[in-house]
């Protein structure tokens, strides 16, 4: 059995001298490639908001007994789920100069796709969510005499939104990874800039693994912090 | 009419209600006077629910017209919210918002609809809640209340909104048997407020002791009107004899 273990390290040294990494060639780099975070977390953010903005009015759209837009809201979301991400980013980002004249920048193009991708998916969440609170709640507002808006805002959504929250901190986290696309597209995020690293010293695994983890890493304190907002919105109730 | 003056608060005729095929009102008409409290039962599935809905439009008639203090509701460009303002409603399961405190509870729909100042709103809600009895409980979540207390909430809720009627869809039938008597005061001491009141009950005594006029419903009709010395006493039609026979 000793030996059996001392072969096991004997292994796992040889796998470490295989894989040959030497960081310090890249270390004055690490600077550059940390600035992605920053570039990836505001994407990140702003897709959420819109994608959430945007999912939110969709989803009404789909309980909506207003048949045009109900057709609509449907034919968006079947559109937006059934196309790569890819494919819609480098649509809008190579059509939208073409049609318009506006030479878009590769962030923009990537905050805009990923808000209307990700509202299509949000969307469902929440038509999922406002279909789970009981019926009951809406007859007590509207034996109120509370109208529509306020009544969606003030009384459904934020109890369908606290039973879905699980769900769209997925789609965050979805979002934030989906988010290293942008890269195809130019936008100096994360993964553009350890590429851009590894172009420049002809090291490309070390740049690599420091983007891997820390996604990972930006991903875990996501998850983190919306287990926290989930146990003190359980504790409000 | 025999109500306690004779103005009408609510003027029924010939309402029909259908989900589908299945016919659940036939052709009820009728009326009932301001302050007056007419107690709606029948067995289940007569339609004496689907009635009650109908009144503040939370079910939409097939046809027939509704009349609230002279106002014909059934209009299709009246405004449904104004009227249901007016048009208080409590549920068989109470329907409180849960991630609002009972404070909050009832003093939304007046900040909400009416723009009452929340200052205002609140000694407002305060003063229902010292009328339910709950003053202790304003800042507690509707999850920590007893059925009674929840029921209770949900009156004072309704009033909030300084309605002319009140509609009250089976009340106690989901407490517990020990919590039905201080909802039934509570609604009691509404009635003799001179609200309005339409309910909708299995509490045979209530009826008896607060409603002036019993609507006994039976196959979406009103199949005896009658108050309820006359009701409980001297059942005219035999289905109602029936009716009483098995329950009292």
């Amino acid at each position: 059995m000793n030996l059996n273990f001392v072969r096991m390290i004997d292994l796992h040294s040889c796998l470490f001298a295989q894989l040959n990494l030497d960081f310090s060639r890249i270390t004055p780099s690490i600077p550059y490639i940390f600035g992605g975070i920053w570039v990836t977390l505001q994407f990140t953010l702003l897709s959420a908001i819109f994608g959430f903005i945007w999912g939110t009015i969709l989803s009404l759209l789909k309980i909506s007994s207003i048949k045009p837009l109900y057709w609509f809201g449907m034919a968006y979301t079947s559109i937006f789920r059934g196309t790569p991400l890819l494919v819609t980013l480098s649509l809008i980002y190579f059509a939208t100069p073409q049609l318009t004249g506006y030479n878009i920048s590769g962030f923009q193009a990537g905050v805009i796709t990923f808000s209307l991708n990700s509202g299509a998916y949000i969307s469902e969440v929440i038509r999922a969510g406002i279909l789970a609170v009981d019926k009951g709640q809406t007859e007590a507002a509207m034996s109120l005499g509370v109208s529509y808006k306020p009544m969606m805002l003030d009384v459904i959504l934020p109890q369908a939104i606290k039973n879905i929250l699980p769900a769209l901190v997925n789609e965050s986290i979805a979002l934030l990874k989906d988010s290293a696309l942008v890269s195809t597209i130019g936008a100096t995020d994360l993964l553009r800039r350890a590429q851009i690293v590894g172009a420049e010293k002809y090291v490309y695994f070390e740049p690599l693994l420091i983007v891997a983890v820390v996604y990972y890493l930006m991903v875990m304190s996501l998850t983190l912090s919306a287990n926290l907002l989930e146990q003190r919105l359980r504790k409000s109730s | 009419m025999q109500g306690k003056n004779g103005n009408i608060a609510i003027k029924i005729d010939r309402l029909y209600k259908s989900f589908g095929s299945l016919q659940v009102l036939k052709a009820i008409s009728a009326e009932i006077a301001k302050g007056e409290v007419v107690a709606l039962i029948g067995p289940s599935g007569c339609g004496k629910s689907t009635f009650l809905r109908c009144l503040n439009l939370l079910e939409k008639p097939t046809s027939g017209k509704i009349e609230i203090n002279g106002q014909e509701i059934t209009d299709p460009k009246i405004n449904v919210n104004k009227i249901r303002q007016n048009v208080g409603m409590v549920f068989q399961h109470f329907h409180l918002f849960p991630h609002m405190s009972v404070l909050k509870n009832i003093m939304y729909a007046p900040v909400t609809v009416n723009n009452l100042p929340k200052q205002e709103a609140q000694e407002k809600a305060m003063a229902l809640l010292k009328k339910v009895d709950l003053v202790d409980k304003a800042d507690v979540f509707p999850a920590k209340l007893s059925g009674g207390q929840k029921q209770r909430v949900a009156i004072a809720r309704s009033l909030a909104m300084e309605p002319d009627i009140m509609l009250f869809d089976e009340p106690t039938s989901a407490l517990d048997p020990e919590m039905v008597k201080e909802v039934l005061d509570v609604m009691q001491a509404v009635s003799e407020s001179g609200m309005t009141m339409a309910v909708v009950t299995h509490e045979m005594g209530f009826a008896k002791e607060v409603a002036d006029r019993i609507f006994f419903l039976d196959r979406g009709k009103i199949a005896e009107d009658a108050p309820p010395d006359v009701f409980f006493s001297n059942p005219e039609s035999p289905r109602a004899q029936q009716f009483l026979a098995k329950i009292l």
